[in-house]
């Protein structure tokens, strides 16, 4: 899988404080492939986004994007790495005092030299491909969450970036609005050609869009394979996580003490 | 209760430090920026300075105007009133003006600055900046920085010629000092050294408050509360951080 591998990740370790997120993590993100990373809440899902893009460092392990260390590299490298990611962050995370049609060119003034004519060019075509063409001139305060999303997704893909990462990008949204973002993740990975990791929970969509799903638990890779290879797993992890069953090895209650005795506790002691 | 001091000394030092690394990287990037991206520059001198002439105006008249009439009031009983406008030029130049503009640049530019930032930092934009491989330092920070640099000694300076102002009303206007003899004691008296130390005042005091607000943005805790957290601490530090270093540069020049 290596060669075919644009991120590897090895043996990472990760902790936040005394909490360990990540223990020998192995993951492998596929050249021209939609990767999904799945599992319970609080798992590390976007903490592991962060280390693939280095906005944080393992304690251990590396990580290897196209054969390079990213921890080798200095700002400058990291910079020139980034221009190949583009990432949908979990609320959007526009500019709010730039327009829909500014944020999107944000980018491309940043990093280019293309006259105002291309950029305006550039930029309604990207806005137009994810359909809101037609609300450049609003601000991010009047868009609805899944508009928000979709400048976004606009923002994120009109450096042609080679990798696109997306941090839960269906939570909170309308069916009408889900179903709009998840055809268009497909639609843009298979017309753009790119590699695309999602971090989600929500299994019945990820699995209309991925071609391999990792599922992540305990700080380690619990499953991995297709979704169907998922959906059919023996594994009483993965069958509570993609039937959504409550029992199971994951609890639902955080560790607490009796429940009768801390509602009765006073009276009998 | 040393263990305690110990942590608290150990934050203490890590924070200044981490401070200090955070100065060098915005005065690297400040001759940059201002060539690059002026324009932005120029947008923070209007954010932090031009919307804060209002404050800095009616406060400025009123200072003056109370300096006008403390100092006619005690001046009189040594028949010097005709120094009313020397005296409140001093107190206006070298103290009150740089001092009283430091502290209300930083209730009312300080805390925009760090509530801006932080808030940024909250809502993944700084984040996002750093994913499109825009360092936020020289985009988002120097800009704002150098915009409170530049508009802070303009504003003393728009503090103290309004509360002059405020004071000719009162002692001239008002008590009937003779209007020469109002402005020619100044003239006289007031030097340009004293003009100088009100203006090196205004500078140091217009980089602290910049320097605490920014910082106080940049490093809070991206929650509600650690943005309303960073807000108040920017006040609070830059009011203790002007009082102490107008001590120091006032040692200097006596």
């Amino acid at each position: 899988m290596g060669n075919d591998s644009i991120i590897e990740i090895e043996d990472l370790d990760f902790s936040r404080g005394h909490r360990q997120i990540f223990k020998d993590l192995n993951i492998n993100i596929g050249r021209g492939e939609v990767t999904a990373v799945m599992g319970p809440s609080g798992t590390g899902k976007t903490t592991l986004l962060r280390l693939i893009t280095r906005q944080l460092v393992p304690d251990k392990g590396r990580i290897l994007v196209d054969g390079v260390d990213i921890a080798t590299l200095n700002q400058r490298e990291l910079y020139k790495l980034r221009r190949r990611f583009g990432m949908l962050f979990q609320n959007g995370a526009l500019l709010t005092d730039y327009t829909v049609f500014e944020n999107v060119a944000f980018p491309l003034r940043e990093h280019t030299r293309l006259t105002n004519r291309l950029i305006r060019h550039v930029v309604l075509t990207k806005l137009h491909a994810v359909g809101l063409r037609g609300a450049a001139d609003l601000m991010p305060g009047e868009l609805s969450g899944g508009m928000a999303r979709r400048v976004a997704l606009a923002r994120a893909m009109v450096m042609d970036p080679d990798i696109l990462i997306y941090d839960e990008p269906f939570v909170g949204l309308d069916p009408i609005s889900m179903g709009v973002i998840v055809r268009l993740v497909r639609r843009m990975h298979d017309a753009l050609g790119i590699s695309s990791i999602i971090v989600s929970h929500d299994v019945e969509e990820i699995s209309t869009v991925s071609d391999c799903s990792y599922l992540i638990s305990d700080g380690k890779v619990a499953a991995s394979g297709s979704p169907e290879e998922l959906s059919s797993a023996s594994s009483d992890l993965v069958r509570q996580f993609m039937h959504g069953m409550a029992d199971g090895p994951v609890a639902f209650h955080f560790d607490a003490p009796d429940y009768a005795e801390q509602l009765l506790g006073r009276d009998t002691e | 209760m040393f263990r305690e001091i110990y942590i608290s000394l150990h934050e203490f030092t890590r924070t200044f430090g981490a401070m200090q690394l955070f100065f060098i990287r915005i005065l690297r990037h400040c001759p940059t920026v201002l060539f690059t991206r002026f324009r932005l520059v120029v947008g923070q001198v209007h954010n932090a300075g031009a919307k804060s002439l209002v404050i800095i105006g009616i406060c400025g008249f009123f200072v003056g105007a109370v300096l006008g009439l403390q100092g006619h009031a005690n001046l009189a009983r040594f028949n010097a009133e005709d120094t009313v406008g020397m005296f409140t030029a001093f107190a206006l130049v070298k103290e009150l003006g740089p001092v009283i503009t430091a502290l209300l640049f930083a209730g009312r530019a300080g805390t925009a600055l760090a509530s801006e930032i932080g808030l940024m930092k909250a809502t993944d934009q700084l984040s996002a900046m750093e994913m499109m491989a825009v360092d936020p330092i020289p985009r988002v920070v120097v800009p704002r920085f150098l915009g409170g640099v530049i508009a802070m000694p303009l504003l003393a300076a728009t503090f103290s010629a309004i509360g002059l102002l405020g004071a000719h009303l009162i002692g001239v206007g008002l008590f009937g000092i003779d209007v020469g003899a109002f402005w020619q004691q100044m003239q006289t008296n007031v030097r340009l050294d004293d003009v100088y130390e009100g203006i090196i005042k205004s500078m140091v005091f217009g980089v602290a408050a910049s320097l605490f607000a920014v910082w106080e943005g940049y490093s809070s805790i991206p929650t509600a509360e650690g943005v309303g957290r960073a807000t108040t601490r920017t006040v609070v530090v830059t009011a203790i951080a002007v009082l102490i270093l107008d001590f120091m540069i006032t040692a200097l020049f006596i």
